[in-house]
């Protein structure tokens, strides 16, 4: 498939034919005041609002394949149901690599075993243009979770050469191939501008550093299999407000609580999903008020075992931390940073 | 957006199934029976739906010799409570059955003791009329059932049915004396040493009740020195999905939704949220 060269005109005409056509895009946006002045996806009215040299967005683009609430039926009240897809197509751009790995990741989890067809609808329904890290955000420690690039998932990856004036687009499906060509302008990457790509992704695996996890990602499993009793737990989760940010602003959380609803007129309505959050005080209630997590700090372990030890399990052995570090900035009390937590068992435990 | 049928179908989405028979068990538990064939195991479970109010993971009652299957609905919060209120020809959202039932295979040629707390009886009638079904294959029986009070009392009447049956015996006790009682009174623990000609180290020893049974009658087994990988217990969390994926049911590394609810003892070992 082709690697093609863009120039600033050249892309910028490139965002805005798709945005002309009748598919909706998505991409990284200005900060937004409301949103804490981090920079948040949304649909772009015009080329000149993509800022692919974001650092970090508020929430990942997991919003796209789970969004944050969605109709799974539509229901007549005590009667029959209907499932309920979205069929939407989008193009998402600007999907940066460690929150690509958790898109993948995602789609592992969600099509093994029982087949997710809402999710799977809407993933499939995606043209993900994905992009290098151009500006390492406050907490990123993605060099540490070999998350700083991508190989796959993405149907085009873009790599900024320098300060936005050309880039390196790949194309690695066909759905990319037919999207990239649509860039009529564009030329075919030399050696000279591939091998400068390459730097660019070397350099990533390296400074994307924030934290430095001090073992191996696929040691967490061996690590957190003797530490379940470690005292970190309740040191950390003290204090705990049982808030859930850390759930909500990570790219690989995806439990989900179910409701239905009914409409005004009391006869139809819908069964709704949304993001629930295991460090919600009431996640593991059953009836006669029994909860199976009743102490923060089980709920705190219960997430980084996820991370670290659980989720792996489920996808041969990939860790479900990508090293976003979004929920280092999103937790008030600062306790979150799966790295600070981990580092803190090494001190005591050889994994 | 659309509400066509995409090509795959919603592991959502539920069947609408007849209730064709209910019947009060007592003051809080209601019997249904639906005449619906869901190919289910014993010890498996499904999630009914009321649309518009939510839905609730369900034991299955009764063995698949059956045609259909049984439920026992105990009011606990939004969907039981309308559940409590239907009649014969409401009709009720299935989906599943879900979880991965008893180890019938392992339970072949050997003696069986089963240890029931209140309506743990339930999903464990599912096997034992499996067992009263295919007999033969099966060693003695002991079926040990706990209730809290008198009153409480379920399934009266099949307990009467197995304990005539050649090579089953029913031990039954209520925790609060009553008048119109005479049986044995006290916990179901104090049943364990009543059981006749079973060696309790080589049967397959299988627990349901409420959590803080199973402590107790663990413990008992345990003085007993009966080996953990003889021991099966049905445990129960909370329920979102049934197929593994909203997150809600797991304990540890495991998802009770899709590896259990019944599970071997000394599986759980190293699973400390499980008991
Ligand atoms: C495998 C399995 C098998 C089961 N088999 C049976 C059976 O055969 N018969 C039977 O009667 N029951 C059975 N149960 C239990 C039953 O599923 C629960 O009691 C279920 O909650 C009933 O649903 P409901 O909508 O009626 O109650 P809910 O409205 O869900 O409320 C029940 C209770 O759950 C808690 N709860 C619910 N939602 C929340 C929330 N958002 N926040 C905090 N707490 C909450 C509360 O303590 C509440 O009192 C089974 C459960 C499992 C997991
Ligand atoms: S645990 Fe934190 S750093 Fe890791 S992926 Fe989730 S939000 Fe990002
Ligand atoms: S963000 Fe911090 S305070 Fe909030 S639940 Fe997570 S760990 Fe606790
Ligand atoms: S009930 Fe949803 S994962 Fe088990």
């Amino acid at each position: 498939m082709s690697i093609k060269k863009l120039n600033k005109d050249v892309f910028k005409s490139f965002v805005d034919s798709m945005i002309a056509s009748d598919q909706s895009v998505v991409g990284v946006k200005e900060k937004v005041q409301a949103k804490g002045n981090k920079f948040a996806f949304g649909p772009l009215e015009n080329a000149d609002q993509l800022r692919l040299d974001y650092d970090v967005t508020l929430i990942p683009p997991k919003k796209y394949m789970l969004p944050q609430t969605e109709t799974l039926l539509t229901y007549e009240v005590k009667g029959e149901s209907k499932q309920h897809v979205d069929e939407q197509k989008l193009i998402l751009v600007g999907v940066h690599p460690y929150d690509m790995i958790a898109i993948n990741q995602m789609d592992e989890l969600f099509s093994q075993d029982e087949y997710d067809t809402h999710y799977m609808t809407r993933r499939n329904n995606i043209t993900v243009i994905a992009c290098d890290v151009v500006n390492a955000s406050e907490n990123i420690f993605a060099s540490s979770m070999e998350t700083a690039v991508v190989e796959k998932g993405f149907d085009i990856l873009l790599t900024d050469l320098g300060k936005g004036k050309e880039y390196v687009a790949e194309a690695i499906t066909e759905k990319g191939e037919a999207l990239l060509a649509t860039a009529v302008d564009a030329t075919d990457a030399d050696d000279k501008d591939i091998a400068k790509r390459s730097a660019i992704q070397e350099a990533n695996k390296k400074d994307l550093d924030k934290h430095t996890l001090n073992c191996k990602p696929s040691e967490l499993s061996s690590l957190l299999e003797q530490a379940y009793e470690h005292p970190v737990w309740e040191e950390k989760a003290k204090t705990c407000f049982s808030c859930g940010s850390c759930n909500t602003t990570c790219p690989t959380c995806y439990c989900f609580d179910v409701q239905d609803l009914v409409n005004w007129n009391l006869k139809d309505g819908q069964r709704e999903r949304s993001w629930d959050g295991c460090l919600l005080k009431d996640f593991a209630n059953v009836a006669g008020d029994h909860n199976f997590r009743k102490q923060k700090e089980s709920r705190f372990r219960h997430r980084l075992y996820r991370k670290g030890k659980y989720v792996p399990t489920k996808i041969g052995g990939q860790v479900a931390c990508v090293g976003c570090g979004r929920c280092v900035g999103a937790c008030v009390p600062d306790i979150a940073n799966p790295v600070a937590v981990y580092n803190r068992l090494l001190e005591d435990i050889k994994p | 957006m659309c509400d066509c049928n995409s090509t795959e179908k919603s592991i959502y989405l539920p069947e609408l199934a007849p209730i064709t028979k209910v019947a009060m068990m007592n003051e809080t538990e209601m019997y249904m029976h639906l005449d619906h064939d869901i190919g289910h195991k014993p010890g498996q479970f499904v999630e009914v739906s009321i649309a518009g109010i939510g839905e609730a993971p369900i034991s299955i009652s009764s063995s698949p010799t059956e045609a259909g299957f049984d439920m026992v609905i105990r009011k606990a919060g939004r969907v039981t409570d309308i559940m409590h209120q239907m009649q014969a020809g409401d009709k009720l959202g299935i989906r599943g059955p879900f979880g991965s039932g008893y180890p019938i295979d392992e339970m072949k040629g050997k003696d069986l003791v089963f240890v029931c707390g209140g309506i743990g009886l339930v999903p464990q009638r599912s096997m034992i009329n499996y067992i009263m079904d295919n007999r033969a294959d099966f060693g003695k029986i002991a079926i040990l059932q706990g209730t809290k009070e008198f009153a409480q009392r379920i399934y009266h009447d099949e307990l009467e049915r197995w304990a005539g049956v050649d090579g089953v015996q029913v031990l039954e006790t209520i925790d609060v004396a009553h008048d119109s009682w005479n049986g044995n009174v006290g916990v179901v623990t104090t049943l364990i040493d009543k059981i006749d000609g079973i060696d309790l180290t080589k049967a397959v020893n299988l627990i349901c009740g409420p959590p803080i049974m199973y402590k107790f009658v663990l413990m008992v087994l345990q003085e007993k020195e009966v080996s953990h990988e003889n021991i099966f217990v049905n445990l129960e969390r909370r329920m979102k999905c049934g197929v593994g994926k909203c997150g809600h049911c797991q304990m540890n590394g495991q998802y009770v939704c899709q590896s259990g609810p019944v599970y071997r003892y000394s599986d759980l070992a190293n699973i400390p949220e499980a008991i």
